[in-house]
């Protein structure tokens, strides 16, 4: 018997079946890699905005005040221990210094302008969590979490900026396994701190159980 | 290419560009529609969405009753006593508040030399000056509600409770500048007279030679 050959004419090279290949797989990879760029611009400062220092209506400085001068972030953040909101410092607090020093600074004169009229002096917001995330500071500080894991060297920058991404991941990063980032109490508003002998993590388990510190990961936690 | 080609082409090419830009959409649900801390208000002349108290109210918990606690004073003079006793966790408290608040200006052992004085601030009188030594709490509780010449009030600062552990503990450096070998407890006054550290707890002796911790020392700032 002689081998029966088709009837209908190729219509397509060889070479197609190769091509076909290539789109399949190839398609893939271009979701993968588009995958992959999304993930990056997510969480790339141009979206969380990370990184930026923000401009102000009064240059005010972390690293003169709090840094050089060493004011405690509570003379002007009071009600960080005890409530939700860091608060940021009316006119007022500035003017405690201001009314002696640099009282005729060109640089505070919105200061001064917003003291005379009692106008608000509108600070541009730094961080800014979308309004369905509950945070809450006071729990953070009692528990032994620095201003620094969360904000960074305040005290080196001129110009504040968001020193983490503050995404959901980075949240539960820390709430997963808080001993890498914990700190004794009394270190909670120091810049700098290390672990006294370098050991991070043992430190950490140790706070974790005097302190009694389990920070949840339920929904609800912070979607309330 | 023909034309239908470059409208693939270009429907592709949009559609990755909305993928990209699709995560820095911030939408409704980011920003409600509804008054949060520190957000304006386009509702209020003055801008601002928190409200100022209503002249003539009391909020809750805000106590004028007791005039010795609130004001300092008793039948109108300077109250000589405080209006609770004084305890350790109260100094230890005042220790802490008087760091933040008054240091940056009368220095952490209160001779008048902040941080803040150092760059032209008006040097105000040491504590440790005789007539400040005489001064009964209700002074410094009174000074630190109202203020004293140029110093400000640290009303909005500083609540009750803590204005008087300040109180308290500013007597405690007073006292400390001037402590004599007869403050130190009988059964401990040997060992101190041998240079021994004593437990500032117990006023005992401490068990342990080691020096004590350097760390703990650090001013809080590099
Ligand atoms: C002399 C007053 C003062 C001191 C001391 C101070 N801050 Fe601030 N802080 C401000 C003012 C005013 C702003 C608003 C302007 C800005 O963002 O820079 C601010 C803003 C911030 C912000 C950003 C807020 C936002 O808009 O999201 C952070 C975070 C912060 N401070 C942390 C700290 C920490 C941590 C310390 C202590 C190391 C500290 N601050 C000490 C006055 C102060
Ligand atoms: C666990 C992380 C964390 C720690 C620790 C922390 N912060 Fe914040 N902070 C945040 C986040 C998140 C926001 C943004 C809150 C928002 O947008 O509602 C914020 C906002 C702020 C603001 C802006 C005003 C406000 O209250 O929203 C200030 C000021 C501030 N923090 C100061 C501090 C200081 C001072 C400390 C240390 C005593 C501190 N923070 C510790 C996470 C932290
Ligand atoms: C405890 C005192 C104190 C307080 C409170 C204070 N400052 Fe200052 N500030 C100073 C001193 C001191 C200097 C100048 C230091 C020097 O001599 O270099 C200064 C300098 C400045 C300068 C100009 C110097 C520079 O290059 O940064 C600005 C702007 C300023 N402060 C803004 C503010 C604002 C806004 C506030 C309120 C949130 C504030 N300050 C609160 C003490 C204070
Ligand atoms: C560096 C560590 C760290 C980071 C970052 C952090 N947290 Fe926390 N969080 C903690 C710890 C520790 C606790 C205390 C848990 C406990 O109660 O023992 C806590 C508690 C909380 C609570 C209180 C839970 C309750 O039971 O009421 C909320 C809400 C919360 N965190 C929200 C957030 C949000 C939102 C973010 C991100 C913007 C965040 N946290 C980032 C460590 C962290
Ligand atoms: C520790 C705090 C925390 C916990 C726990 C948490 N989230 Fe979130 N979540 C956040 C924060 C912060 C954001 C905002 C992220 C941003 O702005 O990019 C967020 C955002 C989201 C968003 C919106 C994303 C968007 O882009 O709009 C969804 C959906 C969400 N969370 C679902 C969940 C679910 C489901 C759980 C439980 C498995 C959960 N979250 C638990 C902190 C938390
Ligand atoms: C911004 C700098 C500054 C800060 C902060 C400050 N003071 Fe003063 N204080 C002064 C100056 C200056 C004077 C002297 C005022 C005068 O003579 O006009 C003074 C005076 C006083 C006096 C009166 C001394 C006398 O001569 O009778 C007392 C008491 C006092 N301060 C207590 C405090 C306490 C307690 C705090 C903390 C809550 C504090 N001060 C914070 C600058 C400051």
């Amino acid at each position: 018997m002689g081998i029966i050959r088709p009837r209908v004419p190729q219509v397509f090279h060889r070479s197609t079946n190769t091509i076909a290949r290539v789109t399949i797989f190839g398609a893939l990879i271009v979701v993968a890699a588009a995958g992959y760029g999304l993930a990056l611009v997510n969480r790339s400062s141009y979206v969380t905005t990370a990184g930026l220092a923000i401009e102000q209506p009064v240059p005010f400085s972390h690293r003169h005040h709090a840094g050089e001068l060493g004011i405690d972030c509570r003379y002007c953040h009071t009600s960080v221990e005890i409530s939700a909101k860091a608060g940021i410092p009316p006119t007022q607090t500035c003017m405690n210094c201001h009314k002696q020093i640099w009282s005729d600074s060109p640089m505070l004169e919105p200061v001064r302008a917003s003291f005379r009229t009692d106008a608000s002096i509108p600070w541009v917001k730094v961080h800014d969590l979308p309004d369905f995330v509950y945070f809450n500071h006071s729990i953070h500080i009692a528990k032994g979490v620095g201003c620094e894991t969360c904000h960074g060297r305040i005290d080196h920058m001129n110009l504040t900026w968001q020193q983490n991404s503050l995404q959901m991941e980075w949240c539960l990063e820390c709430h997963r396994r808080p001993e890498r980032y914990v700190r004794p109490k009394e270190e909670v508003f120091k810049m700098g701190w290390q672990p006294p002998n370098g050991d991070q993590l043992a430190l950490g388990r140790e706070l974790l159980e005097a302190n009694r510190v389990h920070p949840k990961t339920d929904c609800d936690t912070c979607h309330r | 290419m023909s034309s239908r080609v470059m409208a693939r082409a270009l429907g592709v090419a949009a559609f990755g560009l909305a993928l990209v830009a699709a995560p820095g959409c911030r939408q409704d649900m980011h920003d409600q529609p509804k008054y949060v801390p520190y957000r304006g208000s386009r509702f209020f002349k003055d801008g601002r969405s928190a409200r100022p108290r209503i002249p003539g109210t009391v909020s809750r918990g805000e106590r004028d009753d007791d005039t010795l606690l609130v004001t300092g004073k008793a039948d109108g003079k300077l109250a000589e006593v405080f209006p609770e006793p004084v305890t350790l966790a109260m100094l230890e408290r005042g220790h802490q508040r008087f760091d933040i608040f008054c240091s940056p200006c009368h220095d952490r052992a209160g001779t008048g030399q902040g941080m803040i004085v150092m760059r032209g601030y008006k040097q105000p009188t040491s504590f440790h000056d005789e007539r400040l030594r005489g001064m009964p709490p209700g002074y410094f509780f009174d000074v630190i509600s109202n203020g004293f010449g140029v110093m400000p009030s640290y009303a909005a600062q500083v609540p009750v409770a803590d204005r008087w552990a300040i109180a308290a503990y500013v007597r405690a450096l007073q006292l400390s500048q001037h402590a004599t070998v007869a403050d130190v407890p009988a059964e401990s006054r040997t060992a101190f007279l041998e240079g021994k550290t004593l437990d500032p707890k117990t006023g005992l002796p401490m068990q342990d030679a080691a020096p004590p911790d350097g760390r703990a020392a650090g001013s809080g700032h590099e």
